[in-house]
């Protein structure tokens, strides 16, 4: 455990008043820990002041309305994944829920600190991102509502405000008649770092694409929509021709890199592969 | 009632169970403190200066350099190259220098950050090839630690008149031992006391001889006592002695008890790996496709030591050959150094490397000889009475070729090949079945057993027990449980009136360290020789006959005890008769006894993602009598299991000589989903001179996966394989560059 | 330093520690339940699993502020005198080598099992999927899990 904990403190926010407060002196929030004590134990977790939301109820659960369901920041991936509504009208999240490291890990990794913490390699923005969901923030000014696609700006950059903590993302079931694909590619089948990602979903109707949304994830400094594949595919016929051409514009909507757990070569034909595997499923 | 052959449970099961087995990192001393190391960031360079950053009191702070050496700075192994602290030179990344100490454990992760080392860089080598080539000289005058050459017969003859000759270059790449417990020791020290360690170790022996002159002491003066031990595979055969120094350093130095325990990440950047490995062969074939010649030229890289690279780069020799028959022999090998950490001992220790490279190049054989790969090695198999590579004339009754039609039918592999050749055509997974054949000598080589002259002890204790004293350690293999059954059955007694003794300088003979498996076969009869040898005091004493119940023993031992005192058994090695080796031309009986096994393995590889998996494994094994078969068979699926890390998985990815994937979530070992059913068979012919009639049998398993895997996968491609880890990544190259 | 308050194995504990520490080194250094282990310090190995409110968690990624008022169970809480059928299963099958993965092996298990009877060789692959053992390869602590299935 190299982070030496005088440099550090930890206090609990009761009460959203409390947690703007905080947020007002600097503080930074605390949610499931599973990527803070990470950098804690090796060392590299900026020093500071943090404080713990999860006693946050406003900030909570999984809420299921007439057109909407709303994941509470402090949603957790288990929660996620075993929610029955989730599980029906948007069975990606429960897929990409499922793969985060281990059940250990998804009983207190948050929906929240997944899009805060603004990984490229975060499992949830994927599919967040083809679900057109809303994200919900929230400071002492009142709600914000943004376009999911609009929050994230750059690597670990993002729209939200040193006031502000992310409330809840909404999501609208209206995919049920739609393909549904999640493919993550790690390093192993348990406890893998995604080396690439892809989320998917498409409405077919008589072989042609009447809507399609796809993106990917560890392949860029964040999640991305393939706005030029979908673009091409929108209104198109799935013969073998367009799934080629769709693989080759790919290159022109996501850049991957060389780092340690794989090479840019690797995860690009692997992601040109998991499209390819994606429209031939729904053709 | 005997014990030998039965599932006995596990000695200290319960108490793991439990969690209250006590691992070093469990105890504490009073009045103790804590230690850390300092190393260097650098690969190779002069070391100019310590300097102590502003930030914290450095006063309140231990601190240990080479100065601070009260005996000599040279950890005793084999060679005395490796420093325990760089004292000018630094020679690899993560090289100790500085070693703090403090009663709060936290502050010196703060000053771990407050220290500057600088090191005025030299230029450095981190490839094998480098080393060859001499690009730099960093060790000795050519940077070669170690070499041998077999030579037997006329190699060129050979290669002249054969009908089929065929050459491969074969890669193996570092693996990390991955014990899930890491390093960690608790040390006392001082003039008057002498030394006392504790730790998680392998080899209580091996630091007590690397503690001796690190501090000029009379042996007598240090004891060394290990702790129950989260997995060592090699990893903590010679790397605690390190670790012990140093913490033993700093108790010297502070005149209190210093615990030193690695995290993960320094545990696998600065400690021992398996040597990676480059291996050239040649082959020639008469027309009978018969071996009429094996050229092998197989290097190791050893890092920035010699530490155990001999021993290591004799393993690999020896089995280079595999287990194949040919009229003319070049064997011809050689350890380098690298400015990298120092590579060590992990199970299997030069074979998995070296049998890697003979078993790709039978199917590398085959294929360009358009033959039946098993057609191929049964028609080349040693037989009773021929030589292996090593020269060794195989004696014993020989079954491998037993286990291997047995493997090939419960595998169905003939049959699965054509099934899976058909069914690849129309689909992106393709699916292989691949085997290897090998075998694995147990116990130190040649001369070394005699050399070791092992010494196991027995005693009766005033409680009614017998204790078995050794100083072979329980580090999760069986060892306390296979020595209470031999030894039960040795005084036929129960199995729970046996008693181990912990592993304590002061107190257990020394009875050689714990690798090279050779606990259960070697020392398991010292074991029982020295039980004998205990009962035969009772019949001297004449208070038991030859022929005697359980009672009439433990009777007959409380009497002797109150009358006589003490009541000890003592046996010492020796040499099986008939076993000779030449040191000087390096050939001959390297190994008292192999044991011989057919692995094979079915795999699927996914060619979107290049991907593969191991979907089913059969683990086919001739090991001597099988002791306890419940532990035998756990012995085989974890070897297997590590296998096949080695093979896909485990890859350590080296920038500027250090690891930098040296987290768990970066380097890559098997989690439950990763590893198929495998099935385990043993065939046994007892062995004469293993105890309860075994055969070492620890690191067999290591041997056969990785080739079997990729011969599995190149039947699946329709591709040439030579290099492990064959991650997707390298297979994605590998694809391209045939296609090119 | 923060008072914090834990029940763990039935037991209340009053600790004074830092808010930040991690609960396996309250557990392990101010409980001394050292049954807990750490192998990984970053939530890969599984070592230092324990069951939080009903939840299986990676005790190195808790901080003791958040294990404050909550219910623990570690190790040392699955046996008394005798030790539970889950633990006598691990030994008649081979399921602990060295001994270091077995607590937190037995905690996950334990966690599947108050989800499941009895889990299918798939279920409990996937409920010990995040805990690595280097020893036994993983065979015999499935078996251990499926007997002791058979058994309750």
């Amino acid at each position: 455990m190299r982070g030496y904990l005088p440099d550090y403190d930890l206090s609990s926010a009761e009460n959203l008043i409390e947690a703007f407060g905080k947020l007002a002196e600097g503080e930074k929030p605390f949610a499931g820990g599973t990527d803070i004590m990470v950098l804690m134990d090796a060392g590299v977790l900026p020093a500071g002041r943090y404080f713990d939301i999860s006693k946050l109820k406003e900030l909570g659960g999984i809420k299921v309305l007439k057109d909407q369901v709303s994941l509470g920041a402090l949603a957790t991936y288990s929660e996620v994944r075993n929610h029955k509504t989730i599980q029906k009208h948007f069975p990606i999240l429960v897929e990409s829920a499922k793969e985060v490291g281990a059940i250990a890990i998804q009983n207190r990794g948050t929906v929240g600190g997944n899009i805060a913490n603004a990984s490229p390699a975060a499992d949830f923005p994927p599919c967040l991102l083809v679900y057109e969901a809303k994200i919900n923030l929230i400071s002492s000014s009142g709600l914000r509502t943004l376009d999911y696609t609009q929050f994230h700006l750059g690597y670990k950059k993002s729209e939200i405000r040193p006031d502000e903590l992310i409330q809840s993302v909404l999501l609208e079931p209206r995919f049920l008649d739609y393909h549904h694909f999640w493919r993550k590619v790690g390093s192993r089948q348990a406890q893998a770092i995604s080396k690439t990602m892809v989320a998917a979903i498409a409405k077919v109707n008589r072989r042609k694409i009447e809507d399609i949304k796809i993106a990917f994830g560890s392949v860029a400094p964040t999640a991305v929509r393939c706005r030029k594949v979908e673009s091409f595919l929108l209104g198109k016929k799935l013969t073998s021709e367009v799934i080629l051409e769709a693989k080759n514009i790919l290159t022109k909507d996501i850049q991957p890199i060389d780092d340690i757990r794989s090479t840019g070569k690797y995860r690009l034909i692997a992601s040109q592969n998991v499209l390819e595997e994606f429209l031939c499923g729904i053709g | 009632m005997t014990w030998v052959g039965k599932s006995a449970l596990r000695k200290e099961g319960e108490k793991k169970l439990r969690g209250e087995a006590k691992y070093i990192d469990d105890i504490s001393l009073p009045n103790m403190i804590y230690g850390i190391t300092i190393r260097s960031p650098i690969a190779r360079g002069l070391l100019k200066k310590i300097e102590y950053l502003p930030g914290i009191d450095w006063k309140s702070i231990i601190k240990v350099t080479a100065k601070d050496i009260p005996g000599k700075n040279y950890v005793a192994l084999i060679e005395k190259d490796q420093p325990y602290l760089a004292e000018e030179r630094i020679n690899h990344p993560e090289e100790p220098v500085l070693l703090l100490a403090h009663p709060d454990k936290n502050l010196l992760e703060k000053a771990r950050k407050l220290v500057k080392l600088h090191i005025e860089p030299l230029p450095a080598i981190y490839r094998l090839e480098d080393a060859l080539n001499r690009t730099e000289i960093i060790w000795g005058q050519d940077n070669v630690l170690k070499s041998y050459a077999i030579d037997r017969g006329d190699i060129e003859k050979a290669f002249k008149s054969a009908a089929h000759v065929i050459e491969g270059t074969y890669f193996t790449g570092a693996q990390e031992q991955l014990y899930i417990e890491t390093n960690g020791v608790i040390a006392t020290a001082s003039k008057k006391e002498g030394i006392a360690v504790w730790g998680s170790m392998q080899c209580p022996y091996y630091v007590h001889k690397a503690l001796v002159p690190l501090f000029g002491l009379p042996p007598e003066k240090v004891r060394v006592i290990q702790m129950e031990t989260g997995g060592g595979f090699g990893g903590k055969e010679e790397y605690p002695s390190v670790i012990s120094g140093h913490a033993a350093l700093l108790a010297w130095k502070s005149k209190r008890p210093v615990k030193m325990i690695y995290d993960r990440m320094e545990d696998m950047v600065a400690t021992t790996k398996r040597h990676p490995s480059k291996t050239q062969i040649r082959t020639a074939f008469d027309k009978n496709y018969k071996l009429l010649g094996l050229d092998i030229d197989f290097t190791i890289d050893g890092g920035a030591y010699a530490t155990l690279s001999s021993v290591v780069l004799s393993r690999g020799t020896l089995h280079a050959s595999g287990p194949y028959f040919s009229p003319s022999i070049r064997i011809h090998s050689r350890a380098v150094a690298t400015n990298t950490p120092p590579h060590g001992a992990f199970r299997g220790f030069g074979a998995p490397q070296s049998l890697f490279a003979i078993e790709k190049h039978m199917d590398l054989c085959a294929n360009q000889l358009e033959l039946d790969p098993v057609v191929l090695r049964k028609n080349n198999l040693v037989k009773h009475g021929q030589t292996l590579g090593c020269g060794q004339v195989v004696k014993e009754n020989l079954k491998l070729e037993t286990v291997l039609d047995k493997a090939l039918i419960a595998s169905d592999f003939h049959k699965k090949r054509k099934a899976f050749a058909k069914k690849n055509k129309s689909n992106p997974i393709k699916k292989g079945i691949g085997l290897a054949v090998f075998m694995h000598g147990a116990g130190f080589t040649g001369s070394g057993e005699t050399f070791l002259a092992s010494i196991a002890a027995v005693k009766a204790t005033a409680e009614g027990k017998i204790q078995v004293l050794t100083s072979n350690t329980e580090i999760g293999q069986g060892t306390n449980t296979v020595f209470s059954q031999m030894a039960a059955d040795a005084l036929q007694i129960d199995f729970t009136d046996i008693e181990i003794a912990q592993p304590d300088t002061a107190f257990v003979p020394n009875s050689g360290p714990t690798v090279a498996s050779r606990t259960t076969m070697i020392v398991g009869k010292l074991v029982e020789l020295a039980a004998l040898d205990l009962k035969q005091k009772l019949i001297s004493a004449q208070l038991l006959k030859e022929k005697h119940t359980r009672k009439d023993f433990l009777s007959a031992c409380k009497k002797y005890l109150k009358k006589l005192g003490e009541l000890k058994g003592f046996s010492q090695y020796k040499a099986p008769p008939n076993v000779v080796w030449d040191d000087q031309k390096y050939q001959g009986d390297a190994y008292g006894t192999y044991a011989w096994a057919t692995y094979i393995a079915e795999t699927t590889t996914d060619t979107r993602t290049f991907e593969t998996k191991v979907e089913k494994f059969w683990a086919f094994q001739e090991v001597g009598k099988v002791i306890n078969p419940n532990l035998a068979r756990g012995q085989i699926i974890g070897g297997v299991a590590q296998g096949i890390g080695y093979a896909l998985y485990e890859d350590v990815v080296w920038k500027d000589g250090k690891m930098a994937n040296n987290k768990m979530s970066n380097y890559i070992m098997p989690t439950t989903l990763d590893i198929p059913e495998i099935e385990v068979e043993f065939m046994e012919l007892p062995y004469e001179f293993g105890g309860g009639g075994s055969k070492g049998i620890g690191e067999l398993p290591l041997d056969g996966p990785a080739p079997a895997i990729l011969n599995a996968m190149e039947n699946a491609l329709g591709l040439e394989l030579n290099q492990i880890p064959m991650t997707p990544e390298r297979l994605l190259n590998r694809l391209e560059q045939t296609r090119s | 330093m923060k008072k914090l308050k834990l029940l763990v194995n039935s037991k209340t504990f009053t600790v004074d520690c830092h808010p930040f520490a991690r609960l396996l080194d309250v557990l392990r250094e101010e409980l001394k339940l050292t049954g807990t282990k750490e192998g990984c310090g970053e939530g890969e190995c599984g070592a230092c699993s324990v069951i939080m409110d009903g939840k299986l968690v990676n005790s190195c990624l808790v901080p003791a502020l958040q294990a404050h008022n909550k219910k623990i169970l570690t190790v040392e809480g699955l046996s008394n005198k005798s030790m539970s059928p889950l633990q006598k299963a691990f030994i008649q099958c081979g399921g602990a080598q060295c001994g270091i993965c077995t607590p937190g092996m037995l905690i996950a298990a334990h966690a599947m099992k108050t989800r499941k009877k009895n889990p299918s060789k798939e279920d409990i692959r996937e409920g010990l999927s995040g805990n690595l053992c280097r020893c036994t390869g993983y065979s015999q602590i499935i078996e251990s899990v499926q007997k002791c299935g058979e058994r309750s």
